[in-house]
């Protein structure tokens, strides 16, 4: 039954190619995204993958000046801080994802509903580099 | 409807040990300390045979002690092998939630007298290491690569709280300074301290060293300097956020029936209810934890009671945005209104509704799998009087405990009633 376009993993190997996906429940046409087997609003497992235009507002963000070691990683610290947000999605579902191209230095002038879209970053270099979803202002 | 619980519950003792930084002890070390004051509070006395089963809360011994399968070495450690011991993780909830396993042990009629216990030792990991560890109880797959982190959780739903109701955001500090209030009349606290102790330390520290002596008009300037509050994730700063902590607590629960045999004084668990939730972006609502209404709402029912009848409460406030979620989740204010409840002084211990009067998570200290256990302590404390300097006034009938794992996937909730 389920497809193999549709496994947990499945949205990363999409991010990697430009692709945000998700799924269609083909019984009541609940959108999830990320995508999932089953559909949390009907349970049905007739679901098809479905990609996304990537278009958004903010639904909730922060400044991190204090990165886990993933992002620390990737350069950022207190004084090259980071936004992650949450961003609803024009397809119905919020995702989690960093915001890039705002200005920082005060976060109290980012704000919530601004319009969205999709984009992607590579953090790490070489063989440890992978790209990430993320969104920037429309 | 929840239904009533099959049999009555009654904690007949509790016992923590101090919430801290004990960089000479292990994780059964701290709860040997629990379990010995427990062993105290037990008013007609009780023997460890007596105990049939022990859950016990944790969240990452793996991580931070590099140890699993703790719950056996921890009973073997307090003498009570063979007993059936099982080690609940729910992140930060795993506290809360061995609570109410032990409480449906004994409902069920299976067992009569539970060991429930709560442990964590954390310092041992850098801080960096911690964060990590932490960040295990978010979503792999969907969260972490986003880049979030526990307080980066809270914050994002910081801005969307005070989005939504145009709060102000000094309502945050102002949760962190009543807590420090309170965890400064504490001596099981980590940070025993107000935050106006917290700044006059401060000054002496730089007058003995030296340096130019900082100066504050009040604890609200205090907490607006970057340098002494620095930003941790926007618009959450340092004392926004639970310390790292080492601690662990215990509680005895025994059937109904068998309570008198203990003490004259039980409390008594009467409702009990727990809830689940997916990754923080598929909420419908971020300015609010939905499982923890949904947890509290089937403990009220089973209590039959309603928010009005809680005299005062222990909630899970990790960030201090959490706290001002959690009163409205528990129904005490309105959604919109918990801010301005923080901020006019009514979750204070002389307010309408006392919130924290422990201290929380805030100033009390976050070993995280020992907090809903230790939420407990606070409880029992109040309702016997002995809660010393912030003791409330007043016969306490009722409290209730709120224990959070992760950003609300896991809520759990306790309602107690004294009865005499
Ligand atoms: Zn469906």
């Amino acid at each position: 039954m389920t497809d193999h376009a549709l496994h947990s993993k499945a949205f990363h190997e999409a991010i990697a190619e430009d692709l945000l996906i998700g799924s269609r429940c083909l019984v009541c046409g609940n959108i999830s995204i990320p995508q999932r087997q089953i559909c949390p609003n009907c349970h049905s497992d007739k679901v098809e993958r479905i990609e996304t235009n990537g278009k958004g507002t903010l639904a909730a963000f922060t400044v991190i000046y204090v990165p886990p070691t993933s992002m620390a990683e990737a350069g950022y610290n207190a004084k090259n801080p980071y936004c992650v947000g949450i961003v609803a999605l024009e397809a119905g579902p919020r995702i989690s994802a960093q915001i890039v191209g705002l200005d920082l230095n005060d976060p109290a002038t980012i704000k919530i509903g601004m319009p969205l879209k999709q984009t992607f970053v590579v953090r790490g270099e070489g063989e440890s580099a992978k790209k990430f979803l993320a969104f920037e202002p429309a | 409807m929840a239904k009533k619980l099959s049999r009555g519950v009654a904690v007949v003792g509790v016992g923590m040990s101090k919430f801290g930084v004990f960089p000479e002890k292990t994780s059964r070390d701290l709860f040997v300390e629990a379990f010995q004051e427990l062993r105290q509070s037990v008013q007609k006395g009780f023997d460890p045979k007596d105990i049939e089963a022990f859950y016990m809360g944790n969240f990452t011994s793996d991580c931070f002690e590099n140890q699993a399968h703790l719950a056996p070495i921890v009973a073997s450690w307090v003498g009570i092998s063979p007993v059936e011991s099982t080690r609940i993780e729910d992140a930060c909830a795993s506290g809360g939630v061995a609570l109410r396993q032990g409480v449906l042990a004994i409902a069920s009629g299976e067992v009569d007298v539970v060991l429930v216990g709560g442990l964590e030792k954390m310092t041992d990991l850098p801080g960096a290491k911690v964060t990590d560890a932490l960040a295990l109880a978010a979503d792999s797959l969907f969260e972490i690569p986003a880049g979030f982190t526990f307080p980066g959780f809270y914050a994002a739903m910081a801005t969307a709280y005070l989005d939504r109701y145009k709060a102000d955001p000094d309502a945050l500090l102002r949760v962190g300074i009543k807590n420090h209030e309170n965890g400064g009349l504490n001596e099981k606290a980590q940070f025993n301290q107000s935050i106006k102790d917290v700044m006059i330390s401060k000054q002496r520290k730089a007058a003995q060293k030296g340096l130019p002596i900082p100066e504050w008009a009040d604890e609200m300037a205090f907490l607006k300097d970057p340098k002494s509050n620095p930003m941790i994730a926007w618009p959450l700063r340092l004392f926004d956020c639970s310390p790292v902590s080492d601690g662990a607590a215990a509680v005895l629960l025994v059937s109904e029936e068998l309570a008198a045999k203990f003490t004259d004084e039980p409390i008594f668990v009467v409702g009990s209810g727990q809830a689940s939730d997916g990754a923080l972006a598929e909420r419908a609502s971020l300015s609010e934890v939905p499982a923890a209404a949904k947890a509290s709402k089937h403990a009220y029912e089973m209590a039959g009671l309603t928010p009005d009848d809680i005299d005062f409460a222990e909630v899970h406030d990790c960030f201090t945005i959490a706290e001002i979620m959690a009163i409205e989740d528990l129904g005490f204010f309105p959604r919109g209104e918990g801010w301005k409840a923080a901020m006019n002084g009514q979750t204070a211990r002389d307010g309408s509704h006392p919130i924290n009067t422990s201290g929380g998570l805030k100033s009390k200290g976050h070993p995280v799998g020992a907090s809903g256990v230790g939420q407990v302590v606070e409880v029992w404390k109040q309702m016997h009087g002995l809660a010393g300097e912030r003791q409330l006034r007043g016969n306490l009938r009722h409290a209730l405990t709120h224990n959070v794992g992760g950003t609300g996937q896991t809520c759990v909730v306790h309602i107690f009633e004294k009865r005499n």
